[in-house]
């Protein structure tokens, strides 16, 4: 049975290509956002143009990776894209309207002269509200929602949960650590020591809000409460929450020793923890509590077809990302933009 | 208040999908032009095609920066507006649109952040590299959105089990009846579209006395460009049309405001102005020339096409957006053509420069090619209607199970997001052209020694006439 295997594993390799490409956005778009979430707190506009200089040459294609989060939904999951936009209708779009803000703010700003505020304003404002609606997306995904027919069936703000909210802020204090962090890599002098002073009190938040959702999924949802803390699934899954806590100590101390790379590097770390562990509460569904990977994947000619595809462009395209990141390495120095 | 879900959805895909395409139109041959300064600049050595290349590189970025942020909405909006499309094609297009990403975004936006920012950081070869990898992307997506678009105009490749459409042989897919006519016929006008915007921007200087060599090159290559190009697009639409005769044919009976009924022998007249009238089946009012729809459409004298009344009226478009769009689309085609072949016989003549009738309107002409890129889009979007995929989808089933007053908020919102920022877009790339082309070897500026005496003397005399009133 050749034929049903394949349709085993494919929807199980579609779901993993998309975690992936989804945790790519997360982390890339996450210190573009953050240091949006950060700009507010910046003394001066020489101190802005550091900051936004340090990921100017880079956002386009974070973002990029956005867009093969929704496209490989259609892509390999026709279905559960055309569950979950309905379903999370208003949060999507208010997100993509913010992204428009502080997508535009980068170009505009940097032409500006006297209207630049008015794009301070802009990139900050919409690098936030986009960092809460993300997490208000984890947070609609993760409580599931009304199917009826393979459609979505419940109303417009049925997204809009306690919980849902929660999330939302949640993600906004993760991206405006992984955004200060970032900055502690890339810039030197004042910036850098403010955004040390930032990382020192979003650390604690940020576990704060993972120890919030942490408890409120498995009280609120049994079937989360059934993953986790069924035996033997418990022994397995208790690392996670105990290497997230020994991790943070890490990047606790680092922060204290004055380290610069290795905060960004454990920050990535607590956020593909937390990532493992929403996987871990959610698989195999892709339209909780009710449809999964195999119930809305896409014909296996379809699923193949773009496999082939992505077997081959993946790396090449890690390769001249990489290759860009390492043309724009080292720090970005106040008064010195690359324009 | 009663809220028509479908026809919002329809508006504000209208809206966003609009909003959006200017920026590729004038992008995909902005990449190209850039690409090709630069490869001119390492070539010849000659300093102002870098110099060109940057100036027009900011305003790529801001370009650039508004089409990606509304691309992206695009994405979603499949699925929060169009989920049924979603569903019931997505076998299909969704890898499609799939290879975009993977193929085209990417490379871009990737390459982009060296384009912009690796002046003074790569070697001067690897930048012309990124510049033509940024170029290649803007292509690549093209191929691959349009491929999408002209599967749903004229599905191939495919079959449709219990109202899903499933692919069956990817490479009829891809290379679909209509696709190669609409590609060659939207990379084509996006290059005109750029033409005539970095026509228009030259003629601005030119007239102005500012920058007078660069304004000269862009004229020159823009015109150049048009010359060969716009009557080349004319012979391109006229295949198209004839490919969609054979596959959409009323789209064509609506385009031309055919409802039959035509004598044997006679022909189809072509209608070059009417007001059709859906609800009387005939045009109110008409100026007609005989033969010429037959001629143009069949390349006979008195063969018959398809009229609107073969077609049960649930299954006809919309008349009167398709019928005017055309007659736009087509006007605006042929005064680029007279725009290019004028200016290229000034050119010839040597008189480009001091033609003042010539290069004073010019430059006004940069929103042409973007008018004229909207009304072909409009002509054949409307046109597939009331089908969203040809055959196998109609729009109104096609739409998301999301409530009327949610479209409508989010319509609102797009309309005054797109507002502010499409004024600010417009705002800052005027003001990058107020400010010119700058560069380390930049001859002295218009207060300094003019290279050219003639301008330098008009600018002396304009000066002089300006004066009082200022």
């Amino acid at each position: 049975m050749i034929s049903l295997g394949m349709e085993y594993y494919l929807p199980v390799i579609w779901a993993l290509l998309l975690a992936v490409a989804i945790a790519l956005y997360v982390i890339l778009d996450g210190f573009d956002l953050g240091i949006g979430i950060l700009f507010p707190f910046a003394r001066s506009e020489v101190e802005k143009d550091q900051m936004m200089n340090s990921v100017a040459p880079f956002w386009d294609g974070n973002e990029t990776w956005l867009i093969l989060g929704g496209g490989g939904l259609l892509v390999a999951f026709p279905l559960a894209y055309s569950i979950l936009m309905p379903a999370l209708y208003l949060p999507v779009i208010f997100m993509l309207l913010a992204l428009v803000f502080r997508g535009v703010a980068f170009e505009f700003r940097h032409v500006a002269d006297t209207s630049r505020f008015l794009w301070n304003v802009a990139f900050a404002g919409g690098s936030t509200l986009a960092a809460f609606f993300q997490g208000v997306l984890l947070g609609g995904f993760v409580q599931g929602m009304k199917v009826e027919n393979n459609a979505f069936a419940g109303g417009p703000l049925d997204w809009a949960t306690p919980f849902a909210l929660i999330c939302g802020l949640g993600v906004t204090a993760g991206y405006a650590l992984i955004g200060a962090v970032w900055l502690i890599l890339k810039t030197d002098g004042a910036a850098q020591a403010r955004a040390r002073a930032h990382a020192r009190w979003l650390l604690p938040l940020v576990l704060v809000f993972m120890g919030i959702v942490s408890l409120w999924t498995p009280i609120a949802f049994p079937r989360i409460a059934d993953r986790w803390f069924s035996l033997p699934n418990l022994y397995y899954l208790a690392p996670i929450p105990l290497v997230t806590l020994l991790l943070a100590g890490f990047v606790w101390r680092w922060l204290e020793r004055g380290h610069e790379h290795l905060p960004f590097l454990g920050v990535i770390g607590l956020f593909l923890l937390g990532y493992i562990g929403i996987g871990v509460s959610i698989f195999p569904h892709l339209v909780p509590p009710v449809l999964t990977v195999w119930q809305t994947a896409a014909a296996p000619a379809s699923q193949v077809f773009m496999l082939i595809g992505t077997v081959f462009m993946l790396p090449l395209i890690l390769g001249y990302v990489g290759f860009v990141y390492w043309t724009f390495r080292g720090k970005v120095r106040a008064g010195e933009g690359y324009h | 208040m009663e809220f028509d879900p479908v026809l919002l959805a329809r508006i504000q895909f209208a809206f966003t999908v609009s909003f959006h395409i200017i920026f590729p139109s004038f992008t995909i041959g902005l990449a190209a032009y850039i690409a090709t300064l630069e490869v001119l600049w390492i070539t010849t050595g000659r300093e102002h095609f870098h110099r060109i290349a940057r100036f027009f590189t900011k305003i790529f970025a801001v370009s650039f920066g508004m089409g990606v942020v509304s691309g992206i909405v695009l994405s979603y909006q499949f699925g929060t507006n169009w989920s049924r499309f979603s569903h019931v094609v997505g076998n299909v297009v969704g890898p499609m649109i799939g290879y975009e990403v993977l193929t085209a975004f990417f490379l871009e936006a990737t390459f982009l952040g060296i384009m912009l920012f690796g002046w003074n950081r790569v070697p001067k070869g690897l930048h012309v590299f990124a510049s033509i990898a940024v170029a290649a992307g803007t292509s690549l997506s093209a191929f691959w959105i349009l491929s999408a678009n002209s599967w749903m105009q004229t599905p191939a490749g495919h079959e449709v089990i219990d109202g899903i459409a499933y692919p069956v042989d990817w490479l009829a897919a891809i290379f679909n009846p209509s696709f190669p006519y609409r590609f060659m016929h939207m990379v084509t006008a996006c290059y005109l579209t750029t033409a005539l915007v970095v026509l228009a921007i030259g003629a601005r200087y030119v007239y102005a006395g500012k920058y007078p060599q660069d304004g000269r090159t862009m004229m020159r290559m823009a015109i150049g460009l048009i010359a060969i190009l716009a009557p080349i697009q004319a012979y391109i639409g006229d295949a198209h049309g004839l490919n969609t005769l054979q596959h959409q044919p009323a789209k064509i009976a609506a385009v031309e405001a055919n409802w039959g009924g035509h004598p044997p022998g006679a022909g189809v007249p072509l209608v070059l102005f009417a007001i059709p009238n859906e609800k009387t089946e005939s045009n109110d009012f008409e100026i007609a020339i005989p033969h010429l729809g037959s001629l143009i459409l069949t390349h006979s004298w008195t063969d018959d096409f398809a009229s609107l009344k073969d077609f049960p009226p649930q299954d006809r478009p919309p008349l009167l957006v398709p019928f005017f769009a055309f007659r736009i689309m087509v006007g605006l085609g042929v005064l680029m053509i007279a725009l290019g072949w004028v200016g290229a016989f000034l050119l010839w003549r040597r008189r480009l420069f001091e033609t003042d009738w010539y290069v004073w309107p010019t430059q006004f002409v940069w929103p042409v090619g973007f008018i004229t890129v909207l009304s072909g889009w409009f002509v054949t979007e409307v046109g597939r209607q009331p089908w969203v995929a040809t055959g196998i989808l109609r729009t109104a089933d096609a739409i998301s199970p999301v409530e009327g007053w949610a479209v409508f908020v989010t319509l609102v919102l797009f309309v005054i997001v797109y507002g502010i920022v499409f004024s600010g877009g417009i705002y800052y790339i005027n003001r990058l052209i107020v400010r010119g082309p700058t560069g380390a070897s930049i001859e002295p500026p218009d207060d300094g020694l003019p290279s050219q005496p003639l301008s330098g003397a008009r600018q002396a005399a304009r000066a002089a006439i300006q004066q009082p009133g200022e």
